[in-house]
């Protein structure tokens, strides 16, 4: 008995570790939705949700039942196989991304040497997902959608990947813990100040790899319907739902963790530093998160769509120039041991 | 030691056979998909190398990226494929010779007396502090520096050529010039005109 114990003990912790990373992850992901509805419908001066529950609270849950009990249509001509297997290609990366993901200096699951690239490389894994159903729904409107979403991705990826390499550079390694302790000091020691211009390309390529609002050509409603996913009903329609939440709330987290100093405290370095020291450091990431995904909200409400061309020309003419000229700033910063940051 | 076997076969299993599917599945975007599974286990075999940076890469880039590009051609192309089947009896002996070829030149190069058990000593295990990414990056720009900015000055210009190559200009199209629309006043575009009420007539 012992011995079975002895083996099957890290299979077990490592279990139940993802599902505390998980569990709460899609919770936030439903929450996430009433929060759209909620914070959308405040700014257009309605009220949102407010039947299900008291003032709401119950609406994704309904939502979430509603969706498992709907039924799934697969298209008669579309290719079976693949049509079933694309939202699972999207939500797996999705969801994987996570496994590297620091919450404090030593509340991580796998502390891996290359957690970034890890992660970089994922999030460019999701856009099969998406490819891969508008191709095998066999529908005009959703391999519409498919084609935008792939010739997007693929050009904004490139503007953030070289935000990270601007970020690798100023925390010497691509390990998320030591970069979130590469900005130790206070809130001018954050990286979203000498990395300015590369945080405000990584935050909003990060709104269009997620096909967010204003980038959201790939289901532009008033275009092509719901673009990729239009053919999808039920629960394969929402897994598709999900895994855009998520990785929306990774681009959060990240954006939190490489350029607002992630678990750090905003009082750290100033007098009343230890009126708050007791709040433990998930709170502030949670906090930071939490901002991003405000923006994300904000943005929905506020900016009208961008035509595709507009899009195309402010990823590659605009953002990529713009990153690999603070490369190079970033690189003579960091070697010239400029203070506050890197002496 | 078991395990780790084990993950080595179930690899190596699922890339021989999605290998031998990119080139014998009738669907061109299937091929390329299965493409796609090749480089993925490729870059799991990779990670049992304890190589994690260039399986990253692999992943990145490749899959990433590279196949992102293919699969999008691919669809866009709805090419046919029973013309593409009609030479290949015509054509089969000349493919043998070539693959008699490659296979000659990798024997040479890869054959027993170069990579074998007893030309190349077992690498030694590293532990968890080992980092893959440092090493690759000091041995890149120390000892191979010239051999890789020569690489990179070559793949540039192929790039430019590429570009120049393919490039159209076409100045009968209208296109906008967003700096111009930027640029544009309320005064341009609005004039306000006073005019007295008009009297009812009648």
């Amino acid at each position: 008995m012992a011995e079975f114990w002895e083996f099957i003990r890290e299979p077990f912790f490592i279990t139940l570790w993802i599902v505390a990373i998980l569990v709460p992850l899609l919770l936030g992901v439903a929450y996430l939705t009433y929060a759209e509805r909620k914070i959308i419908g405040y700014m257009q001066v309605r009220i949102g949700p407010n039947r299900v529950g008291p003032r709401g609270w119950l609406q994704p849950i309904a939502d979430a039942l509603k969706l498992l009990m709907k039924e799934i249509i697969v298209p008669q001509n579309s290719n079976r196989f693949l049509f079933l297997i694309a939202p699972m290609i999207s939500i797996a990366p999705a969801l994987a991304a996570w496994a590297v993901m620091p919450f404090t200096d030593r509340l991580v699951l796998a502390n891996i040497d290359a957690s970034l690239l890890y992660i970089l490389a994922l999030t460019s894994m999701g856009v099969y997902g998406v490819i891969i159903a508008g191709w095998a729904s066999n529908s005009k409107y959703a391999f519409l959608g498919a084609m935008r979403s792939a010739a997007q991705i693929v050009a904004y990826e490139i503007a953030m990947g070289f935000a990270l390499v601007g970020v690798l550079i100023a925390g010497g390694s691509l390990n998320l813990v030591d970069i979130v302790q590469a900005q130790q000091g206070s809130l001018v020691h954050w990286f979203w100040l000498p990395l300015f211009p590369l945080f405000l390309v990584y935050f909003i390529s990060g709104v269009a790899e997620t096909n967010r609002a204003p980038f959201d050509v790939a289901e532009g409603e008033s275009e092509i319907v719901a673009g990729f996913h239009v053919e999808y009903s039920g629960m394969a329609f929402a897994v598709f739902f999900l895994a855009e939440y998520a990785n929306m709330i990774l681009i959060a987290a990240l954006a939190a963790l490489m350029f607002l100093g992630g678990w750090l405290s905003p009082f750290e370095g100033t007098w009343f530093e230890s009126w708050f020291a007791w709040v433990p450091g998930i709170f502030w990431l949670l906090v930071k998160t939490s901002l991003f995904l405000f923006c994300f909200l904000w943005f929905r409400a506020t900016f009208p769509r961008y035509r595709y061309d507009q899009i195309m020309r402010l990823g590659w003419k605009v953002f990529i120039p713009i990153t690999i000229v603070w490369i190079v700033v970033a690189g003579g910063l960091v070697v010239g041991e400029v203070g506050p940051w890197f002496n | 030691m078991g395990f780790e076997r084990f993950v080595f076969y179930v690899f190596a299993v699922i890339l021989v056979y999605a290998a031998a599917r990119v080139i014998t599945v009738r669907n061109p975007v299937h091929a390329v998909l299965h493409l796609v599974l090749a480089f993925f286990t490729c870059a799991g075999l990779w990670l049992l190398l304890e190589a994690e940076f260039l399986a990253i890469t692999l992943v990145l880039v490749y899959v990433g990226a590279v196949m992102v590009l293919f699969l999008f051609v691919v669809m866009m192309l709805d090419i046919n494929v029973s013309p593409l089947r009609e030479g290949f009896v015509k054509y089969l002996p000349m493919g043998f010779v070539v693959a008699l070829l490659i296979f000659a030149e990798m024997f040479m190069v890869l054959g027993v007396k170069n990579f074998g058990a007893q030309a190349v000593a077992i690498p030694e295990r590293h532990g968890a502090d080992y980092s893959n990414t440092r090493e690759i990056g000091n041995v890149l720009y120390t000892d191979y520096v010239y051999p890789f900015e020569i690489a990179s000055v070559i793949l540039l210009v192929a790039i430019i050529a590429a570009i120049a190559l393919t490039m159209r200009r076409r100045p009968d199209t209208r296109s906008q010039d967003p700096v111009a629309q930027v640029a544009v006043r309320r005064e341009d575009r609005v004039r306000l005109v006073k005019m007295k009420t008009e009297e009812k007539s009648g």
